[in-house]
């Protein structure tokens, strides 16, 4: 009896388990001050979105300043005054509420709804699937922005034409998403079981499959609401986007251009805003992406 | 490899097909007629109604579809409901400046992404690696409405090396185009730049693990060599994918910064067509450049295949 013993055997008698198993330090978690500053900053600014209105901040419509005066030590002249002597810090203020409103109505709507469909798509695959991913590819096809122009010129500009253009504009890579990780999940063995189990489609659907692509599918959210805040941007900018006289910060840069010769702060204000926001979010993203991909090759 | 090609140009005519279905609708969706752009808000509905069976308006969708499809296939786009020009005419004459400005992109982004992907992927994890990381982080986060004014305060107000807006045709001298071209394309190949290096750099570490490349290493051959002409090649697929499908945003960016430089281009055109409501021209100029984006897309896919023919059998499964 001097054959090696297995360590399987020597697991089977009980308190030996743990031996058997190889010794796996812990995971340890680098913070990075990056993703922290992030966080901070859009947590900064969702909360003066969120609490504009409390704030001791001039209306963005009021002229409260010199026009196109530089920064002055009072809160509404922190960072100047625009073309109408209006405060910018409170027109920076009150535009976040507009690009976090309708970024994050847009990316959270077309989450679901491409959520939804990719499911669909992949886990029932045949003609359904086939219909969904033409339809996809097709929205695809359009370049974004010209969609987005193509939409705002036969519809009145309004929030709910914005926000129906960018949930447009953003779903397919949703639909795609789902889709890819639901066929990668439906051929593994626990959905296998549940079907030989005689679970429903519908509840191995909704049970076993899609709790296991959301994760991928909300790892990609910040790095959507990024792209829509840039999208909302480029149309405000082109003078598309939110209609005048409520803020964006897009809007800001496009009424600044034309002085940037005498107030160059009134681009660059907004411009490092969008700058830092989009950063962050990218930031997330990213960190968010591979936390994901670690858990899934676990 | 045949039937590969096939396949997907089926495949690209079937959704060039959808979206075009999808301009006639738009136009249909459309509140307010374009008769009454034509005749003015003036105009007896009686009118109206005549000039709409004119122009074939009072068809169902699926009928105009088809009337729209026949027209284009014969070069016919539509004339402008504002100054009567072809569709067509004004596509062909504001072509030529966004195909510049989107090239000239293509060209600064490639050409600054490739070696900056051939000096991080060999040192993966090294400060250069996490320095070039760093940079294209900061990259991604400025859009072309962002930048261009930026650029345009630093190099055209301050530093005077470029003019701050106008369009120089090239019949006037390359040196001069090339100077009015030059903002207007760094402003768009920005962001490029940082997409682009990350897949090539992605690429370009994964193809550095493979056996062949420690046994051209081991033959004698310098990391230098090895790294050109071993690695560049097969890790350039990505890019080339990467790069069919930038040229959306691409266009996207273009339109901005013709707004931003007024260059006479398709994004001037778009954008000047939806202020004054020209529906037809949006209709033609959107249907023209999605059809281009599906054509150049479907080709890049082709030529994919043709490269790489792991890609051609994936696609028969």
């Amino acid at each position: 009896m001097s054959a090696p013993t297995l360590s399987l055997t020597k697991g089977d008698d009980g308190p030996d388990v743990g031996k058997t198993l190889p010794d796996v330090p812990r995971v340890r978690r680098r913070r990075s001050p990056l993703m922290l500053l992030s966080v901070g900053w859009l947590a900064l600014v969702a909360l003066l979105a969120a609490f504009s209105g409390l704030l001791p901040l001039a209306g963005y419509g009021v002229p409260v300043g010199f026009p196109r005066s530089g920064s002055t030590l009072s809160l509404d002249g922190l960072l100047g005054f625009d073309h109408l002597g209006r405060s910018v810090l409170s027109r920076a203020v009150y535009g976040s509420r507009a690009s976090l409103i309708v970024g994050a109505i847009s990316s959270i709507t077309a989450m679901c709804v491409g959520t939804l469909l990719g499911l669909i798509a992949g886990y029932f695959r045949g003609w359904v699937d086939t219909a969904v991913m033409y339809f996809t590819d097709a929205l695809l096809a359009f370049p974004p922005l010209v969609l987005l122009l193509a939409l705002s010129s036969v519809l009145q500009p309004s929030y709910t034409t914005l926000l129906v253009g960018l949930t447009a504009v953003v779903t397919p890579s949703f639909v795609r998403l789902a889709r890819a990780n639901t066929l990668a999940w439906s051929n593994r063995e626990f959905v296998l079981a549940a079907t030989n189990m005689g679970a429903s489609q519908l509840r191995i659907a909704v049970r076993e499959v899609l709790p296991n692509i959301l994760p991928p599918v909300v790892a990609f959210l910040p790095t959507v609401l990024a792209a829509l805040i840039v999208a909302e941007g480029s149309l405000s900018f082109l003078g598309m986007g939110i209609p005048s006289p409520t803020p964006s910060w897009g809007g800001m840069i496009a009424d600044g251009r034309t002085h940037l010769y005498e107030a160059p702060q009134l681009v660059l204000a907004p411009a490092l805003i969008i700058f830092f926001t989009v950063f962050a979010l990218n930031q997330c993203g990213d960190h968010f992406r591979e936390r994901v991909d670690g858990a899934v090759r676990d | 490899m045949l039937w590969f090609g096939v396949r997907r140009l089926a495949r690209g005519l079937l959704v060039v097909l959808f979206v075009s279905f999808l301009v006639v609708a738009l136009l249909a969706l459309a509140p307010g007629s374009p008769a009454t752009v034509i005749l003015g808000e003036n105009a007896t509905p009686e009118a109206v109604a005549d000039l709409e069976r004119q122009l074939g308006l009072d068809q169902p969708v699926w009928v105009q579809w088809w009337h729209w499809i026949g027209a284009a296939f014969q070069g016919d786009l539509g004339t402008s409901l504002v100054n009567g020009v072809t569709v067509l005419d004004a596509v062909t004459t504001a072509l030529p400046v966004t195909l510049e400005i989107a090239v000239l992109a293509l060209l600064i982004s490639l050409g600054i992404s490739i070696p900056l992907a051939l000096l991080a992927a060999p040192r993966a994890g090294s400060a250069a690696d996490r320095g070039v990381g760093a940079l294209t982080s900061v990259l991604l986060a400025i859009p072309a409405f962002v930048a261009a004014p930026l650029l345009v305060y630093l190099f055209a107000i301050q530093l005077r090396w470029f003019p701050v807006t106008g369009w120089v045709p090239l019949s006037e001298g390359i040196g001069a185009n090339l100077r009015s071209a030059f903002l207007p394309a760094l402003s768009v190949a920005l962001i490029e730049i940082a997409a682009f290096q990350r897949v090539l750099r992605a690429d370009l570490v994964t193809t550095l693990r493979e056996d062949y490349i420690d046994a051209a290493r081991t033959k004698g051959l310098s990391a230098r060599y090895v790294l050109l002409r071993h690695a560049l090649r097969p890790s350039s697929f990505s890019l080339l994918t990467v790069s069919g499908m930038s040229l959306g945003r691409l266009l996207g960016g273009t339109i901005i910064v013709e707004f931003l430089f007024t260059l006479p281009g398709l994004g001037q055109l778009v954008a000047t067509s939806v202020s004054s409501r020209d529906v037809v021209t949006v209709q033609g100029v959107v249907a023209f450049v999605a059809m281009a984006y599906v054509l150049v897309n479907t080709l890049v896919d082709i030529g994919y295949g043709f490269l790489d023919p792991r890609v051609r059998l994936a696609d028969t499964r």
